[in-house]
């Protein structure tokens, strides 16, 4: 393989590998503050694309984007209150189940809504041919939208968790819902809204990336397991962990299919979930006195 | 509810009466066609019985079990539709075929093809399941709650991947042209309409058999210590339960029972597609079990009999996977413990009169 061929792998492992890792961080959002893993959470990205390419037909595409992105977070806000806040201490074989019967449910409505049909939006500046070089690869504009976009629901979040209010009280309800509770912190209004967060960057991601990688009604469901091997590896819960897996598998992915068939893409990472899972549940960076005191 | 329960062996003969009953109404009524999907739903409710087993009993979730009913599908498939007759010379092929390991059949153009024996397949396909199934097992079952769904899912996933990315497994199109199986001299498993009453008592008959056997199961001191890591896995194992034993023994008995149903309906219906490896297969499996009742195995085949008829006879037309995610949804919000446990019950129950409050005269 030469140097500049290489590059070109390179650049498109970390364009997908972006993806995974905000997919990972909907999961980790969800998961800090609730112990639920979301099996919905691919489809929130399929929603912004989709809401996205509907809605650039009929106005500017950065207010298409911003439409799309608060439509995903409503429908996420929505998913929490209609199905998960009022159950009373259900089992995690009962939400998992929950979560995919939802997941199935928006699948089936983008099927119903938009057909069949493999779509995207224009790229965002240039077109498809228009390309930048860096050393000897050819690279698109739009993966500087991506990569910026990341860059910057990453760094914001950040911000978010750290420096506001509403950030700490959410890491107060991620540490001990019950204590936070009996600070006045609104736990179950921060439930919703982290679902509603989790939508937002998801589908703003979604949007993004659709010029490269197309969407479809289907798009959501292998997202959804690439973006939880992410957040295995990186750790539950733990954000920069999975900016690292997530970009780490984006390349490893993008160099099998320089020697595996592309069929068996999906295979390379769905071995390699297996095997983290199996030998290190606790992620890739967690440190083993932390893992032991959680159930896997 | 402290009501009447029959023994199993008495339900397994109200089973029995009940399909002879639908095959001769089916036949007064000329609807002889029913037989068909009938036929067909029973092999799904063998796959079916066993999640049945693995996550009402022993709690455990899978959605990977359309990922076995694949490996037995596709290994009978696989073996019967391959041709060795350019090897009829050699000495392998000449001991298989004496040891009736292979069989000759004629093909399309009026030639013979060498193919493998069925029953090679049905016990190949089985024991690969079965294989796959314990290496899967042994280390993912060690896992809990998401990890478990999701390391499952991961697998379903990977058996569908390999699948459609296989050239020599049919990929987008599956493999058609599948013999039918010689499963009793006289008796075929396949061979269109005109064994199709044979082979709906030959499909039920076997679901019969499975539920003698599981009722056995469940209602023994193994059922009773799957029941117990269901309800609390650290103090099943402080009794002495060896639940990481027990969990992968019932993984592998699950699987077995859908690569033996995705043996036999592939036979009968001649052919197997990427589809029935798909993970939303899987979902419907789970679905079934959850609507008639996590625990109970005649509540889940009622359901699959029920729902995997319908989905068959094309009720649900296009819209069949949003069914299925709906009821799922519905069943898991509204009544986890399946349909047959509807609030409404103890609401009927509340209707009766209340007792006397002390001092009430009456």
């Amino acid at each position: 393989m030469t140097l500049d061929l290489a590059l070109q792998y390179l650049v498109a492992g970390l364009t997908y590998g972006a993806i995974y890792a905000v997919v990972a961080i909907g999961f980790n959002i969800v998961y800090s503050a609730t112990g639920i893993i979301n099996f919905a959470q691919g489809e929130f990205v399929m929603l912004g694309g989709m809401i996205a390419v509907q809605l650039s037909a009929s106005m500017p595409l950065p207010v298409a984007v911003a439409l799309a992105v608060v439509a995903a977070a409503a429908v996420g806000a929505l998913v929490e209150v209609a199905f998960i806040r009022w159950l009373r201490k259900p089992t995690v074989l009962r939400m998992v189940v929950i979560t995919i019967g939802v997941s199935i449910l928006l699948r089936e409505g983008a099927l119903f809504l938009w057909g069949e049909g493999v779509r995207s939006l224009p790229y965002f500046t240039g077109d498809e041919v228009s390309s930048v070089a860096i050393g000897g690869a050819r690279v698109s504009p739009q993966v500087f939208w991506v990569l910026g976009t990341v860059a910057v629901i990453v760094v914001l979040l950040e911000w978010f968790y750290r420096r506001t209010l509403l950030g700490w009280e959410m890491q107060a309800c991620a540490a001990n819902r019950d204590a936070a509770a009996l600070c006045g912190v609104p736990v179950r209004g921060l439930v919703t809204l982290s679902f509603a967060l989790a939508a937002a960057i998801g589908a703003l991601a979604g949007a993004v990336v659709s010029p490269i990688t197309y969407t479809s009604y289907a798009a959501g469901g292998p997202l959804a397991i690439k973006g939880f091997t992410v957040a295995i590896l990186g750790g539950l819960g733990n954000s920069g962990g999975a900016v690292a897996a997530g970009l780490a598998l984006g390349i490893v992915e993008s160099f099998a299919v320089s020697v595996l068939p592309a069929a068996y893409k999906d295979v390379v990472t769905l071995t390699l979930l297996l095997a983290v899972l199996v030998v290190r549940p606790s992620g890739l960076f967690a440190s083993g006195e932390a893992a032991r005191l959680k159930e896997f | 509810m402290a009501g009447f329960r029959l023994p199993a062996p008495a339900r397994v003969a109200l089973l029995a009466v009940l399909v002879v009953a639908v095959q001769l109404a089916t036949q007064a009524s000329g609807k002889g066609f029913y037989l068909t999907q009938l036929t067909m739903t029973a092999y799904y409710a063998l796959a079916v019985l066993g999640l049945s087993l693995l996550m009402g009993y022993a709690g455990q979730i899978s959605l990977g079990q359309a990922g076995f009913f694949a490996i037995g599908g596709y290994t009978a498939a696989f073996l019967s539709t391959v041709d060795l007759s350019a090897g009829r010379g050699g000495a392998g092929v000449a001991l298989a075929t004496r040891l009736g390991l292979l069989l000759s059949r004629p093909d399309l153009y009026g030639g013979t093809t060498l193919g493998v024996n069925p029953w090679v397949g049905l016990v190949l396909g089985v024991a690969l399941a079965a294989g796959v199934a314990f290496a899967v097992g042994v280390p993912v079952l060690r896992l809990r709650g998401h990890y478990l769904a999701m390391a499952t899912l991961a697998f379903g996933t990977i058996v569908s991947a390999v699948v459609v990315g296989t050239q020599r497994l049919g990929a987008a199109d599956g493999i058609s042209g599948v013999p039918p199986f010689p499963f009793l001299p006289g008796l075929r498993i396949g061979g269109g309409g005109a064994d199709r009453v044979a082979n709906y008592y030959v499909a039920w008959g076997l679901v019969g058999l499975a539920m003698l056997l599981l009722g056995n199961l469940v209602g023994s001191r193994t059922g009773r210590a799957l029941r117990a890591i269901h309800g609390a896995e650290d103090a099943a194992r402080a009794m002495g339960v060896d639940a990481a034993r027990l969990k992968v023994r019932v993984f592998v008995l699950a699987a077995a029972m859908a690569a033996a149903a995705g043996v036999l309906l592939t036979h009968y219906v001649g052919g197997i597609g990427p589809s029935e490896s798909s993970v939303m297969k899987s979902v419907r499996y789970v679905a079934m079990v959850a609507v008639g009742g996590m625990g109970s195995l005649w509540g889940a085949l009622s359901a699959a009999a029920v729902l995997e008829f319908l989905s068959l006879r094309g009720v649900f037309g296009a819209h069949d996977d949003a069914v299925f995610g709906g009821i799922l949804l519905l069943v898991m919000l509204f009544s986890p413990d399946g349909i047959l446990k509807i609030p409404a019950r103890g609401l009927l129950e509340r209707l009766r009169p209340r007792p006397a409050r002390p001092g009430e005269g009456s």
